[in-house]
């Protein structure tokens, strides 16, 4: 049928669209020689191995993934007892706190980066490397705090009302129903902002940009002095970390249902 | 069911968080306010002062044109994303669950990478030794391969790229909870796949529509390196200018004046999509 064709032909588009940039940016990254050719001429893993084994871009991914855990971790500690109180207390002024959690994501990047930028230079810190870890930690607060804020909703009341009865006290209910029960919102939240810090730019640069190399800084820097394929092998290790990290929690979870769409025997 | 907080250890537990999002959010913000207020010093960094200098340049030509350029780049690419994300999105959640999470999977990786990463991949698309011109010449439609970037169109390009996954998460919630049956009585009276997309789905959504485009907006209007790597100077938008004043050019002021301007325009404009997005949810 026509529109079926039709169909076919819009999504395959959007598909090529969303596509084309990673697939010739991978093409390059197996380039032989240290040139910009598509298609590839030759084929070697040598640009991946550089990652690792050159000092420079070896210690650019350690930063990188030292700050991403760091920071999510912090997202997580920090979130997690803002969700819970929402969740626990009928309290509205409550709710300019949540709102505070959530205008980091909301508000254009380069805003809350020249918020930390004079920040860190008024309280003397500027360009130490921790001060990255809590910028990012603030900046990702975002997403635990949604994902958190959709699995508390999802606890079922009777479960602690339940337990409730039977004597367990509001920190027994925390430990043995509630940390069980959303458990996975956890881990997806503090997987968002991991992936999401990886590949910060902007709040990183302001903060630290001097003095801590993480790999999109690297890479911008490089960019500058023009073309080396690390960079290309780099971003095709990064959209196969957001790959396999998204895909987990697909895997495991319920993405659509993370993401805001309700499952339709949810409704009744 | 919910209580009311009483004891000292029920408000503990926001104290934290609520602290933290305090120093770390919060007064960062307000010094970034006062050093709007700030005097540059030439050689140095800035001295507190109180003086309207860097709201003043606003007046000038140069911002005002740059200001023009950002509103109408976001607003462009926010009608483009829209327009393609719409019908995508539509299409989409009519698919099988399977479906679906393979294409999240897929936009959220796209999402969540660098813009140093997708500016990087586009200029190699729009290189002339790796980029598509390559496949134009092998195709007869081109002479010989040429560079595509620095240009308007490149620009335009890598944001769309950028914004239309966020467009589509930003439209899904909306239209996967969209009643089917609605669709399903327009089918049913006779009017054809697209005419009760176009005359139910869309009038339907008409606020959500409205929201999404507002958010694409602001989220455009953030976008801090694409018109760097894949424009002219002349395309650089306020993001771009904020970042070169604060870090190349030290002007800490100037830019913390602009970020402010950033801020209450971001900030209205987000209040107006929550209304509108609350419109619909209340009917």
């Amino acid at each position: 049928m026509i529109n079926t064709f039709i169909l076919r032909l819009f999504l395959g588009a959007i598909a090529l669209f969303m596509a084309a940039p990673l697939a010739v940016v991978a093409g390059v990254s197996f380039n032989e020689r240290k040139s910009l050719s598509f298609p590839p001429e030759g084929f070697s893993l040598d640009w991946y191995a550089q990652i690792f084994t050159e000092d420079s871009w070896r210690s650019a991914l350690f930063n990188s993934v030292g700050v991403a855990v760091g920071a999510s971790s912090l997202a997580v500690v920090v979130a997690f007892p803002l969700a819970w109180f929402l969740w626990r207390f009928h309290a509205p002024w409550a709710r300019i706190v949540q709102v505070l959690g959530l205008a980091p994501f909301i508000l254009p990047p380069v805003i809350t980066a020249l918020g930390f930028l004079s920040f860190w230079t008024t309280a003397g810190s500027y360009g130490q490397a921790w001060t990255v870890v809590i910028s990012h930690g603030i900046f990702f607060v975002t997403l635990p705090l949604v994902t958190l804020t959709l699995g508390f909703e999802a606890v079922d009341d009777s479960l602690v009302e339940a337990a409730a009865t039977m004597g367990a006290d509001d920190r027994t209910i925390l430990r043995t129903i509630i940390l069980p029960l959303i458990l996975p919102y956890i881990i997806s939240g503090m997987a968002f902002a991991f992936v999401l810090s990886l590949n910060e730019y902007i709040v990183a640069y302001m903060a630290v940009g001097f003095t801590v190399e993480t790999l999109p800084i690297k890479i911008f820097n490089s960019l500058r002095y023009g073309y080396t394929p690390t960079m290309a092998s780099v971003t095709v290790l990064f959209v196969a970390i957001a790959v396999v990290v998204f895909g987990l929690i697909a895997r495991f979870g319920d993405l659509p249902r993370l993401l805001g769409a309700w499952r339709h025997d949810d409704d009744s | 069911m919910k209580i009311k907080p009483r004891t000292f250890s029920d408000y503990a537990t926001i104290g934290f968080p609520a602290g933290m999002l305090m120093v770390f959010f919060v007064i960062p913000f307000g010094i970034m306010i006062a050093v709007s207020f700030f005097q540059r010093v030439q050689g140095a960094f800035y001295e507190p002062a109180f003086v309207f200098d860097n709201y003043a340049r606003f007046l000038t030509s140069f911002f005002g044109g740059i200001l023009g350029f950002s509103i109408g780049l976001a607003a462009l690419v926010a009608v483009v994303s829209v327009l393609l994300a719409f019908p995508f999105t539509y299409i989409l959640t009519r698919m099988t669950r399977r479906t679906q999470v393979v294409w999240l999977v897929f936009l959220l990786s796209v999402l969540s990478l660098s813009e140093v990463l997708i500016g990087f991949g586009w200029s190699t698309l729009l290189s002339r030794t790796a980029g598509i011109s390559n496949l134009l010449v092998a195709l007869g439609v081109l002479d010989k391969p040429m560079s595509l970037s620095p240009s308007f169109g490149a620009v335009m390009t890598g944001m769309v790229y950028q914004t239309f996954p966020y467009t589509v998460l930003v439209l899904f919630p909306a239209l996967s909870r969209l009643d089917p049956s609605l669709v399903e009585v327009a089918r049913t009276l006779g009017s054809g796949p697209v005419r009760s997309f176009l005359n139910v789905v869309v009038p339907a959504l008409r606020n959500s529509i409205v929201s999404t485009l507002i958010m694409v907006f602001v989220f455009a209007l953030g976008c801090y390196l694409l018109p760097q790597l894949l424009g002219k100077p002349s395309h650089w938008t306020l993001s771009v200018l904020i970042t070169d004043q604060a870090i190349y050019q030290s002007n800490m002021p100037f830019a913390a004046a602009m970020a402010v301007f950033l801020v209450l325009v971001s900030l209205s404009l987000v209040a107006i999509s929550l209304l509108y997005g609350k419109k619909e949810n209340a009917a």
